[in-house]
């Protein structure tokens, strides 16, 4: 199956892309999808726990994991600070 | 009564309820409902009328020339005269006069907001204007060097004179904040660096106030209402440990385009109008986060407060007792300092170190010399010295192979033989670097950035890989546009 991931500010010039299409084993939950993010861009570890990870534009405390389905959609938001 | 008498009533009253004002403003109280109506009077602005006259029915304590300026949001079916009134009589305290400010205060001005507070300890600069656009004198000339709470205030005074307008140019600190945050309705974060932006989350959760968020940086936009009634989360709920310095980039090394403060800032107005006034739902307990670049608008809907926060929660840690020294700067690993320059590094040691000066006689000398400006690709592309070798810092480890052999190649930047050269020179004779490069075959070899640091992180970075040549170029090219060329273009 295939999620979708939005990366916002600084995750987005870690991973060096707005938006990446990932697949995973059925029934993958959301830490998998963290822990094959990271394989696949090393650079977000930087990120590690400071930044809000949504599903479907609903947020997921840190130690929660939920059960990924198609098409669902995840994303990276590190805080910015500037202004 | 005749004319004259009743003009005596009016100036009397104008007088009396001048005096309750600054009454009113000495105990620092917000004015109760009838003192911005007595503003207009205030500024002589033509035929003022009471505060509470006969046809105010309805005792909205609007007078006429409010309704007529504020008019078009009134008669909105959404919003209207209690709204309004509600607008008038309150206050809102918007921390920072830059990028998010600006709209901020011009909107909130214009709106109608009773009394505005500005802090800001900063003064203006010519690469603020682009995304500042509240700083601007009459005339047309930028307000460069003016403070900027000041500058603020003034633009806010020219669009809407009812209104009181409040600075404070010292700035946020621990010591102040709680007390300056409880004398306003809601709070606006316009600042632009994480240790504030604990700062001010922490003594809204104290105060109980209401706070606005903004933030903005290159073309990333964010947005929350935090601290919001009963179980709105704060800034620590959703961030509890502050990011490493170097991801919270500011707009003075990563840039900002000028437009997206200015987006995040104006919906900061609307929020903080929609607090005070009581209308719509306000953004709390969601997360507004905006990618221009793609023109993406993403709302995540967040969860109530944590009962273990720090700030929020059951049993806080921080409280108005232990705000006022908590070390914002240690627990965020920044200085509250915004735009300053990062303190100096003291990583290669000295003697591999040349000043400006120095590097401009020794490439005088040595035409040949290779200099490796490590800078971003768009600084690079500002301005660099003539025939300098370009391999940005971020990417370094990337491209050692590359300086290797450009270092090994004589034709490259030839002089090769014979040009063991530096011994004894300027930079010799002061004790500090003499070229690593001499007296071997090679050429000199200078490194630089934009200040100083990074070219230092660079040499450590080729020293690593072997490679001894190099000399840092203390201060950078900043320090080379202030000492040697003041036609160097600084940004």
């Amino acid at each position: 199956m295939q999620v979708r991931v939005l990366f916002f500010a600084r995750s987005r010039e870690l991973a060096g892309t707005s938006e990446a299409s990932v697949t995973l084993e059925p029934g993958s939950t959301t830490t998998v999808l963290l822990q094959q993010l990271l394989q696949q861009y090393p650079q977000l570890e930087e990120l590690r726990g400071s930044f809000v990870f949504s599903l479907n534009q609903e947020y997921l405390a840190p130690d929660e994991e939920q059960q990924l389905k198609g098409g669902d959609e995840v994303a990276v938001i590190p805080p910015i600070s500037g202004g | 009564m005749s004319t004259s008498e009743e003009l005596e009533r009016l100036r009397a009253e104008n007088e009396a309820l001048k005096a309750e004002l600054e009454a009113l403003k000495r105990s620092q109280q917000p004015p109760a409902a009838q003192a911005p109506a007595a503003a207009p009077a205030a500024n002589g602005g033509g035929a003022a009328c009471p505060a509470f006259a006969p046809w105010d029915g309805m005792q909205h304590g609007l007078d006429k020339q409010q309704i007529s300026r504020y008019s078009r949001q009134i008669i909105l079916h959404s919003f209207g005269v209690q709204a309004q009134a509600r607008l008038c009589r309150g206050s809102v305290l918007i921390i920072g006069a830059g990028g998010l400010g600006s709209p901020a205060a011009l909107y909130l001005a214009a709106a109608g907001v009773g009394r505005l507070g500005i802090v800001d300890r900063d003064t203006v600069e010519l690469s603020n204007i682009h995304r500042q656009v509240i700083h601007r004198r009459v005339g047309g000339e930028a307000s460069v060097g003016v403070h900027k709470a000041l500058s603020a205030a003034e633009a806010c005074r020219a669009l809407n004179s009812s209104i009181l307008v409040e600075t404070y140019l010292e700035g946020l600190t621990p010591e102040n904040a709680v007390e300056l945050i409880s004398e306003y309705d809601v709070i606006v974060d316009a600042s632009d660096n994480a240790p504030t932006r604990y700062l001010i989350s922490d003594a809204c959760c104290v105060a109980r106030r209401p706070l606005v968020s903004g933030a903005a940086i290159g073309t990333d936009g964010q947005l929350t209402v935090y601290c919001h009634g009963e179980d709105g989360p704060c800034y620590r709920c959703l961030f509890p440990e502050s990011p490493a310095a170097g991801n919270c980039a500011r707009c003075v090394d990563a840039g900002v385009l000028g437009v997206v403060p200015g987006v995040i800032g104006t919906l900061q107005a609307l929020e903080a109008i929609k607090l005070v006034s009581g209308v719509g739902e306000p953004l709390s307990r969601r997360l507004l986060a905006m990618d221009c670049a793609t023109g993406r608008f993403h709302c995540v809907k967040l969860r109530a407060k944590s009962p273990a926060c720090v700030a929020c929660g059951t049993s806080p840690a921080i409280t108005a007792a232990t705000l006022p020294t908590y070390d914002y700067a240690g627990f965020t690993g920044q200085a509250a300092a915004n735009d300053a320059a990062p303190a100096p590094l003291q990583l290669i040691p000295r003697e591999e170190r040349i000043t400006p000066r120095q590097l401009q006689e020794r490439l005088a000398a040595h035409p040949d010399a290779l200099v490796l400006d490590v800078r971003p690709l768009e600084q690079f592309n500002i301005c660099h010295l003539p025939g300098a070798m370009h391999t940005p810092y971020k990417h370094f480890d990337r491209h050692l192979d590359a300086i290797r052999a450009r270092l090994a190649t004589p034709g490259t930047h030839p002089a090769a033989a014979g040009t063991a050269a530096t011994a004894g020179d300027a930079a010799g004779q002061d004790g500090t670097a003499e070229d690593s490069s001499s007296p071997s075959e090679q050429p000199p070899f200078y490194v630089v950035c934009r200040r100083g640091n990074d070219s230092q992180r660079a040499l450590a970075a080729l020293r690593r890989a072997g490679i001894s040549q190099g000399v840092d170029v203390v201060g950078g090219m900043e320090a080379w546009a202030r000492e040697v060329d003041t036609s160097f273009p600084m940004y």
